[in-house]
C-alpha cells in the first residue's frame, strides 16, 4: 500500500511572489467577512452568515495553490480560498444582497454561490456530497482525454464523519482521481468539541485507510498552511493521486454570526493564534512584506470593498415577477399544461 | 430472428448510445466485464466502450456524486443502482443536487439513473420496492417508467439524450417476461417523453397503470369486457414526472371514470396525484368517485404467497372497476 503521511511538513522553497499573494488572499477573505458581519448586523443580508474568522491561512493556501482550470469545492469558510481562486468581491456581494445579477439569482444563497465556468461548485448544504461531485468533474476530463487539472474539495472534521465523505475518499482512491480533500479541523461540529466527532488520534490517519497520502500542519501558522497546500497539490497533479490534508486550527467565531460560541472552551479560545496577526509577523521576519505594507494593503482592499458594495448595491433585487418558476431545464409536454 | 426481450432492449440503448456520443459513459456496480450487472443490462458493452463502463464501488451516494460531476462537465452518465431500493443511499444526491443543479445554476445536469424496480417472488422488502413517489416528488427531477419493449429502447435512448436528471424505472419482472418478435431498433419509435399511451380502448372506465401494472390492466380488461360486458381504456403512464396530464384527463373525459392501478405503496404516490389531478382538474368529467388500487400499506413481504397478496393484482382492478361502473 502507498500511503506515505508526511507529519508536520516543512517548509519548502515557496516563491516570494506566492507568499504575499497568499497573505494577501487572507487579508482579503477578513476585511470582506468582517464587511459582511457589518452588513449582517445592519439586517442588509438575506439568510445566514458563516465566516471563516481563524481559517484564513488554510483556505488562501488552498485557492492559491490551484490553477485556472481547477475545480474548487469550498466549505462555508473559504472566503479567502475563493477570493484567491478568483472569485471577485462583487460576485461574492450580489449573492449576499440578494443581486439577480448574482450567480445564484436569489435562488440560492450565500455560501451556497458558485460557478461552475470558474470552477467553483455551488455546494449543497451536505458537504460531503461535494467531494464526488469534484471527482465526478475530474472524472469526466479524463474520460475526454484532458489531463492537468486538479480538484480541491474543503470540509471540516464535522463532515469528515459522514458517509458521503468516506465513499468519496474510497471511490477517488480506487479510482485514482486528483482530488485533494483538505480538512479543517477547526475544533468543533457547529457546537460539539473533536471529542464528540472523531476517536483517533489525528484525522489524517484515515489517509492510510484509503491508500492516499496524507499531510497535516498547524493552520494558523500561514506558511506552514501555505507549503501543506502546495505539497499536497503538487503531489495531486504530478502523480495524479488523491491527496487528504488536515489543518489544525481553531475557530475564532460562532458557526455562524447567529451564533456566539458560548460553548467553546475559554482557555482555548484564549491561547488561539490568529492567523491574520501572526502572518504579517512572520512575513516581514522573513522578508516578505516591507514594514507598513500591511496597513496599506488594508487601505486599498477596503476601498476595493466599497467601490464594489456601492456599485452591487444599485442593482436590481431577486423579484418574483422576474422569474420564470421552472425546475426543469427542458419544455418536457406534462408541464405545458401544469397549473 | 428471435423475440427481443424489454432487457435486451435496454442492452441496446445502452449500446446504441455509447456508439453514438462519446460523452456517455455508465458507471455502477459490478456493470463492467463478463459480469455485466447484478441483471446482465450492461453484459459484453465493457468489450466494446472499455474505459466508458467503470465498475464502481459499494458507494451509491458516490456514483450519484461522480455522475453529477461528469454531466456539470458536459457529459452524459449513465449510472446503474443494483436494485431502486439501494437508491435510497443517493437520495440526496438525487434530489438536493441533480434537482436542483439546474434552477440553482442555470446549467443542466444531464444524467440517468438506472433503478431496477419492483416486486418478483421472493424478493422481500429491500428488493422490491418503488422509487417513482419519493424520487419524482422533488422539482427538477424527470421520472420514466416503460412497460414495453419499444419503450424500453426509445425511453432509454430519449432520458441520455434529456437535459435533465432522468429517474429511469426498469421493471425487473418485465426484463425477460416482455419480448416483442417484432422490435426493430432503426423502426422503434415512442411518444414523446411527457405523454400517456392509449394501449387499450374503451368508453366504460379509464384505468392508469405504468411499468408492470400495465399487463395486470390489461388482463383485466380482458375479463372486464369477457365476462362483464366492460370496457375499459387503459392508459400506460410511461413518464410519471413531468405527469402526463392531458392524456389523463382527455381519457377521463372520454370514459367519466378512473381507476388508478399502482404496485407503489398507497400513501403519498404517483396515485394519489392522479386522483388529485382528475378531483381538481376533471371534477366535472366524473361519473363515479375516482378509485385506486395500490398495495398494501406494509413493508413488501419476502415469502412468494405473502407476496401476491400484498401487490395489486388484475383481479383487484377488475373489482375496482365495477365498483365504479355501478357507483
Amino acid at each position: 500500500m502507498q500511503a506515505a503521511t508526511s507529519m508536520d511538513s516543512t517548509v519548502t522553497d515557496l516563491g516570494h511572489e506566492l507568499r504575499r499573494t497568499h497573505l494577501r488572499a487572507m487579508l482579503n477573505g477578513r476585511l470582506l467577512e468582517e464587511r459582511l458581519r457589518s452588513l449582517y448586523r445592519q439586517g442588509l443580508i438575506h439568510g445566514g452568515v458563516y465566516l471563516g474568522f481563524g481559517q484564513e491561512a488554510f483556505s488562501a493556501a488552498g485557492g492559491c495553490c490551484l490553477q485556472k482550470g481547477d475545480v474548487f469545492a469550498p466549505l462555508i469558510r473559504d472566503m479567502a480560498g475563493r477570493l484567491a481562486f478568483g472569485e471577485t468581491v462583487e460576485e461574492v456581494l450580489r449573492t449576499y444582497l440578494g443581486k439577480r445579477s448574482g450567480a445564484m439569482r436569489g435562488r440560492d444563497g450565500n455560501i451556497h454561490r458558485g460557478s461552475l465556468e470558474q470552477g467553483i461548485l455551488p455546494m449543497i448544504s451536505h458537504l460531503g456530497a461535494m467531494l464526488p461531485t469534484a471527482a465526478g468533474i475530474l472524472l469526466a476530463r479524463r474520460l475526454r482525454g484532458a489531463s492537468g487539472s486538479v480538484g480541491l474539495a474543503a470540509i471540516g472534521d464535522g463532515a469528515m464523519a459522514c458517509g458521503a465523505t468516506h465513499e468519496a475518499l474510497n471511490a477517488v482512491a480506487v479510482h485514482r482521481l486528483p482530488l485533494v480533500v483538505m480538512v479543517a479541523n477547526n475544533g468543533y461540529s457547529y457546537s460539539s468539541p473533536n471529542s464528540c466527532a472523531f476517536a483517533c488520534d489525528d484525522l489524517v490517519q484515515r489517509a492510510e485507510g484509503y491508500g492516499i497520502p496524507g499531510h497535516h500542519c498547524d493552520a494558523t501558522d500561514p506558511k506552514a498552511a501555505l507549503a501543506t497546500m502546495a505539497g499536497a497539490i503538487t503531489a495531486a497533479r504530478e502523480t495524479g493521486q488523491a491527496q487528504l490534508v488536515v489543518g489544525k486550527l481553531l475557530r475564532l467565531c460562532g458557526h455562524g454570526e447567529h451564533d456566539d460560541g458560548a460553548y467553546m472552551d475559554a482557555a482555548q479560545r484564549e491561547a488561539a493564534r490568529d492567523c491574520l496577526s501572526f502572518g504579517p509577523e512572520q512575513a516581514v521576519a522573513d522578508g516578505i512584506l516591507a514594514a507598513g505594507e500591511w496597513d496599506q494593503w488594508r487601505q486599498v482592499i477596503t476601498t476595493t470593498i466599497d467601490t464594489a458594495l456601492a456599485t452591487v448595491e444599485a442593482e436590481p433585487d431577486a423579484e418574483p415577477a422576474q422569474e420564470d418558476w421552472q425546475a426543469w431545464s427542458e419544455s418536457w409536454p406534462g408541464l405545458e399544461a401544469a397549473p | 430472428m428471435s423475440a427481443t426481450s424489454y432487457a435486451g432492449a435496454l442492452r441496446l440503448a445502452l449500446d446504441h448510445a455509447l456508439r453514438d456520443d462519446d460523452d456517455v459513459f455508465i458507471y455502477g456496480q459490478d456493470v463492467a466485464g463478463s459480469f455485466g450487472g447484478a441483471f446482465k443490462i450492461t453484459k459484453g458493452l465493457s468489450d466494446r466502450y472499455g474505459d466508458r463502463v467503470i465498475n464502481a464501488p459499494i458507494s451509491e451516494d458516490a456514483i450519484a456524486g461522480m455522475a453529477i460531476g461528469a454531466a456539470m462537465e458536459g457529459m452524459r452518465p449513465v449510472i446503474e443502482f443494483q436494485f431502486a431500493d439501494f437508491a435510497t443511499i443517493a437520495f440526496n444526491q438525487l434530489v438536493n443536487h441533480a434537482g436542483t443543479t439546474y434552477w440553482r445554476t442555470g446549467k443542466p445536469c444531464p444524467l440517468t439513473a438506472r433503478l431496477p424496480v419492483g416486486g418478483t417472488p421472493g424478493g422481500g422488502p429491500f428488493h422490491s420496492q418503488m422509487a417513482e413517489a419519493w424520487l419524482g416528488h422533488h422539482p427538477g427531477m424527470v421520472v420514466f417508467a416503460p412497460a414495453t419493449v419499444d419503450d424500453a429502447y426509445c425511453m432509454l435512448r430519449q432520458a441520455i439524450a434529456s437535459n435533465d436528471p432522468v429517474i429511469f424505472c426498469e421493471h425487473k419482472y418485465l426484463y425477460e417476461q416482455v419480448r416483442d418478435d417484432s422490435f426493430n431498433p432503426d423502426l422503434a419509435s415512442a411518444l414523446p417523453a411527457g405523454e400517456a399511451a392509449i394501449r387499450r380502448h374503451g368508453r366504460d372506465c379509464t384505468v392508469v397503470a405504468w411499468s408492470a401494472m400495465l399487463y395486470d390492466a390489461l388482463r383485466a380488461a380482458d375479463v372486464l369486457a369477457r365476462e362483464h360486458g366492460i370496457e375499459i381504456e387503459v392508459i400506460d403512464l410511461r413518464c410519471l414526472r413531468p405527469l402526463p396530464r392531458d392524456g389523463v384527463l382527455g381519457s377521463v373525459s372520454r370514459t367519466g371514470r378512473l381507476v388508478v392501478a399502482s404496485e407503489d405503496f398507497p400513501f403519498g404516490g404517483v396515485a394519489a396525484e392522479l386522483l388529485a389531478l382528475v378531483a381538481q382538474h376533471g371534477f366535472g368529467l366524473l361519473d363515479a368517485p375516482p378509485v385506486r388500487v395500490s398495495s398494501l400499506d406494509t413493508p413488501i413481504p419476502f415469502h412468494p404467497s405473502l407476496w401476491a397478496a400484498h401487490r395489486p393484482q388484475a383481479a383487484d382492478i377488475v373489482a375496482a372497476v365495477i365498483q365504479t361502473v355501478r357507483f
